[in-house]
């Protein structure tokens, strides 16, 4: 491992400073993604700038939204009786991220800005409609995800929120885990509420998450498995690898999004 | 380099580290506590399993500057002072939840997390699945899930006490 400055700044606006000031200085979050990279040495910051201090973990339920701070853990938004109670889907993906010690650690704020695209996270941020909030402005889901690994985010631009809208009528997550590293090999995320009937798959596309519109249509006009039972996905696009071919994981996607449906 | 301060095993310690050092090697090579075993380097084995503030946590995938100010608990925590095993590692032994013990220390941290986290029960099916952080080479986990559920009413029978 490189080594480099470490930088634990006390606001949002001096974190900003740093990261602007420094192009070659990165943001540390809980740093289950990042360290392993650091430990392969696949980057090397000058400085890294850890978010611990600013303050920005905690959940926050309105009238008509769930808002969940950056560096809010894996553990704490799948352990929340009002995450469960407002959104049941997203408490139970947080819950089946990696292992007890990664959701210690990790943040839905980490998750979302490193977009890789068998993560979890993104499939129910794009399924729910939510906003991600940096300390620039509110980016909706829709525009937020832009490829593997690549978001909308700025250089100089740190999430500090995200905010899901009420109410959610339906949501659940179905996850086939890929056999060694426990990610998503095909991750589903069904969900009714402000932004619709919506289907989002994590971990089948080559580019990330990607919304289904065929089931999207069919699940409006009645909510059941059987609706979308004849969806047959394109493997054009999804990742073929040793673990799973195109084909198989255009098969999955079906197989996941109909459990889903049915759980939720 | 920046110092640091924080308690391991209820001892207050203060070392220089760099931006780079991982906990597991503040605790290793500069505190000499070698009980946490490093594994593998892709953050998935679990044997450098230490609690930090109460949660299980790999230390090399946590910077010892992420630790400042944090209480620490390694396996050489665990024991009383007398040397009485702490349950968890009583349970071991006595189920036989090692072979080589390379990834003992790792397995036991984590198991006590399991169970002090649920304190309504757990379930064989559970305690697997609780369990995915943590690899054994030698086991086949089925000794290591009897040992957790045999400690779980030791554990909380000493809470409730
Ligand atoms: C063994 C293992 C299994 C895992 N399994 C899964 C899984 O099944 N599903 C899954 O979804 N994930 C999985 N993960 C990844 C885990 O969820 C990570 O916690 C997450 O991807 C990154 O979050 P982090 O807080 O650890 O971020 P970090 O690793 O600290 O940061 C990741 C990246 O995001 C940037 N960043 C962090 N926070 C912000 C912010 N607020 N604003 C802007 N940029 C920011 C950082 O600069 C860095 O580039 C696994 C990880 C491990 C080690
Ligand atoms: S050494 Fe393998 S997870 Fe830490
Ligand atoms: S006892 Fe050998 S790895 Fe678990």
């Amino acid at each position: 491992m490189y080594d480099f400055a470490y930088q634990k700044p006390a606001s949002v606006a001096d974190a900003v400073k740093l990261l602007a000031g420094d192009a070659e200085a990165k943001l540390l979050a809980g740093g289950q993604t990042f360290i392993p990279v650091l430990k392969q040495r696949l980057n090397k910051p000058s400085a890294v700038i850890d978010l611990a201090g600013l303050k920005l973990s905690g959940i926050s339920v309105s009238a008509n939204s769930v808002t969940i701070g950056a560096m809010t853990t894996h553990a704490t938004v799948a352990r929340s009786a009002e995450v469960k109670k407002a959104i049941p889907g997203l408490a139970m993906l947080a819950s089946w991220i990696g292992d007890n010690q990664v959701r210690h650690r990790g943040t839905i704020g980490g998750s979302l800005a490193n977009n890789d695209p068998s993560a979890c996270y993104p499939a129910a941020v794009l399924a729910l409609g939510a906003v991600i909030k940096t300390n620039k402005r509110a980016i909706k889901a829709d525009d937020f995800f832009q490829g593997m690994f690549t978001t909308a985010l700025e250089p100089d631009e740190i999430i500090t929120a995200v905010e899901f809208p009420l109410p959610v009528e339906k949501s659940a997550y179905e996850k086939f885990r890929q056999p060694a590293s426990r990610y998503a090999m095909v991750g589903v995320f069904v969900a009714k509420g402000p932004a619709g009937v919506r289907v989002a798959v994590t971990g089948a596309g080559q580019n990330g998450v990607f919304r289904v519109p065929e089931m999207e249509a069919a699940l409006a006009k009645s909510w059941s498995p059987d609706a979308i039972a004849g969806v047959k996905v394109s493997p054009e696009g999804l990742n073929s690898d040793i673990h799973g071919s195109a084909a198989y994981r255009a098969h999955l996607i079906t197989v996941m999004a109909k459990r889903a449906v049915a759980a939720a | 380099m920046p110092t640091i301060s924080l308690k391991v095993n209820g001892k207050a310690v203060s070392a220089e580290v760099e931006g780079r050092t991982l906990l597991v090697e503040l605790l290793r090579e500069k505190l000499g506590l070698t009980g946490t075993h490093i594994g593998c380097d892709t953050s998935q084995c679990g044997a450098c399993v230490v609690h930090v503030n109460g949660d299980s946590v790999k230390s090399c995938t946590m910077l010892a500057l992420q630790a400042d100010g944090a209480e620490v608990t390694t396996i050489e925590g665990l024991a009383a002072a007398d040397g009485t095993l702490h349950p968890m590692q009583a349970m071991f032994r006595e189920h036989h939840a090692l072979q080589c013990g390379y990834c003992t220390p790792g397995m036991v941290m984590s198991a006590i997390d399991i169970v002090q986290k649920h304190p309504e029960g757990l379930s064989e099916e559970q305690i697997r699945e609780e369990l995915e952080g943590n690899l054994c080479r030698c086991t086949g986990y089925h000794n290591i899930v009897k040992a957790i559920a045999a400690a779980f009413p030791l554990m909380h029978q000493k809470h409730a006490a």
